[in-house]
C-alpha cells in the first residue's frame, strides 16, 4: 500500500471511523477444547486468539518459586499473519511484547495463591492490523477468567495515537505505519490502574494527557465487551 | 536468575520510605552521583561512558556501509543492542540476550529513533543500494541499578560524540545529530514516586515508568515496567518528575 495523502479527510478515518472511535470488535470465551481458559478475539481486522493453561506445575522445576506461581506469557505471531511472511518463532519484538504483556496481566492476578505453580498464557496473532498486543491482552484476560482464575478485574487494553495532528484511538495498520506516535495503554478498569504503558513518537504534554484520557475511555468499552463475552458463555439462562 | 533481597532489608527500606527518606540518604527527587565521559574508546566513531552512582556503562558508535531496508530506500540505518555482560552482576549469565536486555535495548532504540536525533534521510551513499548504518552498542558493566537511564544517556552522549569516519563515501562535514533526548525512569514503591532507583530499590519497587523527552519537554517515547500499576494522577506525576529531572542530565552532555 502506498501512503496516502491524508489519513484523515473531513475529520473521517481511511475506514470511516471518527477519531475516537473504536473499531468492531468481538471476542468469544472459550475457543479452544484442550486449553483451560482461552477466549477468540477480532478487533477491526486483527484476529487474535489466547490459551491460558494453569495453574500448574511448573517445569522445569528450578524455575518454580516457594511463595507465589510465575506467570509466563508468551505473544507470537503466526507467519501468515502479515503482508509478507514473518519467520516463525519468537523475534526481539515478540520477546519484548510477550514481556510487556506479562506486566499487564500480573496486576490483576493473586499469584501468591498458588506457591510453586505456573499459569501460562499463549497469545497466537492469526491476521494483524495494527494493535496485536493489546488485542492479545484483552483476549489473555478474558481466557484467564475462562480458566476461573481468581482475578482482581479483567484488564483492558487499546493504543492510542497522533495520525495528521489529530489524536485517534484504535490505530489501524496505514495510521500506525504513517502516523506519529503509537500509545498502547492497558488498565484495570474498576481500579483505573493503568498496567501497561509505552509510547514512540512524538506528544506534547497536553496531547499525552488528552490522549491517556481517551485510551482509558476506550478501555471501558472494551471491559463491557469482555464481560458481555464471558456473560454469554456463563450466564445461566443467557445473556442479561 | 533473580535478584532478592532480605526481608528485613525490604521492610527496612518501605519504612524509610514512608517518611519520604531513602537508604542512601537521597531525597525521592534525587540522583545518585553522575559522571559522562565521552570519547573514552579510540576504535568507535563515537563513545561515552557514564556512571551513575555504582552504575557503570559503556556505549561505542560504529558507522559502516550497509544496504538500506527496502520500504526506506534512502534512509540510513539504526541499530541499537545491549550486552548485560556476565561481569556486571552475579545474575546475568552468558547466552543470548535476555528479554530484560532485549527491553532496555528498545527502550534507548525508541528514545533515538522516534526523537529523530539522527537524521537518517542524510545518510545514504547510493539511495537503495548503500547507506550508512549506524550501530549502537552499549555494554553494561556494572549493575546497581537504572541501567534504561545510564544507557540512554550514554547513548545520546556517545552519538553527539561521533566524529565521521575516513571514508571518500562520507561527504557530510559532521554526523548529522539534531536531538538530545533523555530518559528518565521513576519508580513506584508502596505508592511513592522516586526517580534513580538503585538495585536494591528496583528489587522492591512495585513498578517503572520510563520517560524520554527532548530539549522542549515533549515526549518521544515511553515504557511501563514491573509487575504492578500506575494510576492516572502518578502518570502525570511522574511525568513532572521526568520532565524537571532530564533538563538536570541534559546539561551533563554539554
Amino acid at each position: 500500500m502506498e501512503k496516502p495523502e491524508q489519513l484523515i479527510v473531513d475529520g473521517k478515518r481511511l475506514d470511516g471511523r471518527a477519531p475516537e472511535e473504536l473499531r468492531p470488535i468481538k471476542i468469544v470465551a472459550g475457543a479452544l477444547g484442550r486449553a483451560d481458559g482461552s477466549a477468540y478475539i477480532e478487533m477491526g481486522n486483527n484476529k487474535v486468539i489466547a490459551a491460558v493453561y494453569g495453574p500448574r506445575e511448573m517445569h522445569p522445576r528450578h524455575e518454580a518459586q516457594p511463595d507465589f506461581a510465575v506467570l509466563r506469557c508468551r505473544y507470537t505471531m503466526a507467519p501468515f499473519s502479515v503482508e509478507e511472511r514473518k519467520r516463525p518463532g519468537p523475534d526481539r519484538r515478540s520477546i519484548e511484547i510477550s514481556k510487556v504483556i506479562r506486566e499487564a496481566l500480573q496486576p490483576a492476578l493473586f499469584l501468591e495463591l498458588y506457591p510453586r505453580a505456573v499459569i501460562d498464557v499463549f497469545i497466537e496473532v492469526l491476521q494483524a492490523d495494527a494493535g496485536t498486543r493489546t488485542a492479545g491482552i484483552n483476549a489473555a484476560a478474558v481466557a484467564l477468567a475462562d480458566a476461573g482464575i481468581p482475578m482482581r478485574d479483567l484488564v483492558s487494553a487499546v493504543a492510542v495515537g497522533k495520525v495528521d495532528n489529530t489524536i485517534v484511538i484504535d490505530l489501524m495498520k496505514a495510521e500506525d505505519q504513517w502516523g506519529t506516535t503509537d500509545m498502547p495503554v492497558a488498565m484495570m478498569p474498576r481500579k483505573k490502574a493503568i498496567t501497561l504503558l509505552q509510547m514512540d513518537g512524538h506528544f506534547t504534554e497536553e496531547e499525552f494527557k488528552r490522549a491517556l484520557d481517551l485510551a482509558m475511555r476506550g478501555c471501558e468499552q472494551i471491559y463491557e465487551a469482555q464481560r458481555r463475552a464471558l456473560k454469554e458463555k456463563y450466564a445461566v439462562g443467557g445473556t442479561e | 536468575m533473580m535478584e532478592v533481597v532480605a526481608r528485613v532489608r525490604r521492610d527496612y527500606l518501605l519504612s524509610l520510605l514512608s517518611q519520604d527518606k531513602r537508604v542512601d540518604g537521597r531525597a525521592l527527587n534525587q540522583f545518585r552521583d553522575i559522571k559522562v565521559e565521552r570519547g573514552v574508546i579510540k576504535t568507535a566513531n563515537g563513545s561515552a561512558k557514564v556512571q551513575i552512582g555504582n552504575t557503570t556503562v559503556v556505549v561505542g558508535v560504529k558507522l559502516e556501509k550497509g544496504e538500506p531496508f527496502p520500504d526506506l530506500p534512502e534512509h540510513g540505518i539504526l541499530v541499537v543492542n545491549a550486552e548485560l555482560l556476565p561481569l556486571a552482576s552475579p545474575t546475568f549469565e552468558p547466552g543470548p540476550p535476555t528479554e530484560d536486555a532485549i527491553e532496555l535495548a528498545r527502550v534507548v532504540d525508541r528514545g533515538i529513533r522516534e526523537s529523530e536525533t539522527i537524521a537518517l534521510d542524510k545518510l545514504a551513499i547510493t539511495p537503495g543500494e548503500e547507506v550508512w548504518a549506524v550501530f549502537v552498542d552499549i555494554d553494561v558493566l556494572d549493575h546497581d541499578g537504572n541501567l534504561i537511564d545510564a544507557c540512554a544517556l550514554a547513548t545520546t552522549t556517545a552519538l553527539w560524540d561521533v566524529k565521521p569516519p575516513e571514508d571518500d563515501a562520507w561527504t557530510l562535514e559532521r554526523f548529522p545529530v539534531q536531538k538530545k533526548p533523555v530518559a528518565v525512569t521513576v519508580a513506584k514503591i508502596n505508592g511513592k514516586l522516586l526517580v534513580d532507583p538503585s538495585l536494591e530499590e528496583e528489587q522492591v519497587m512495585d513498578a517503572r515508568l520510563t520517560i524520554t523527552t527532548v530539549e522542549d519537554g515533549s515526549i518521544c517515547a515511553m515504557q511501563k515496567g514491573g509487575p504492578f500499576y500506575f494510576t492516572r494522577d502518578e502518570v502525570e506525576k511522574a511525568y513532572m518528575l521526568a520532565k524537571e529531572k532530564s533538563a538536570e542530565l541534559r546539561n551533563l552532555l554539554g
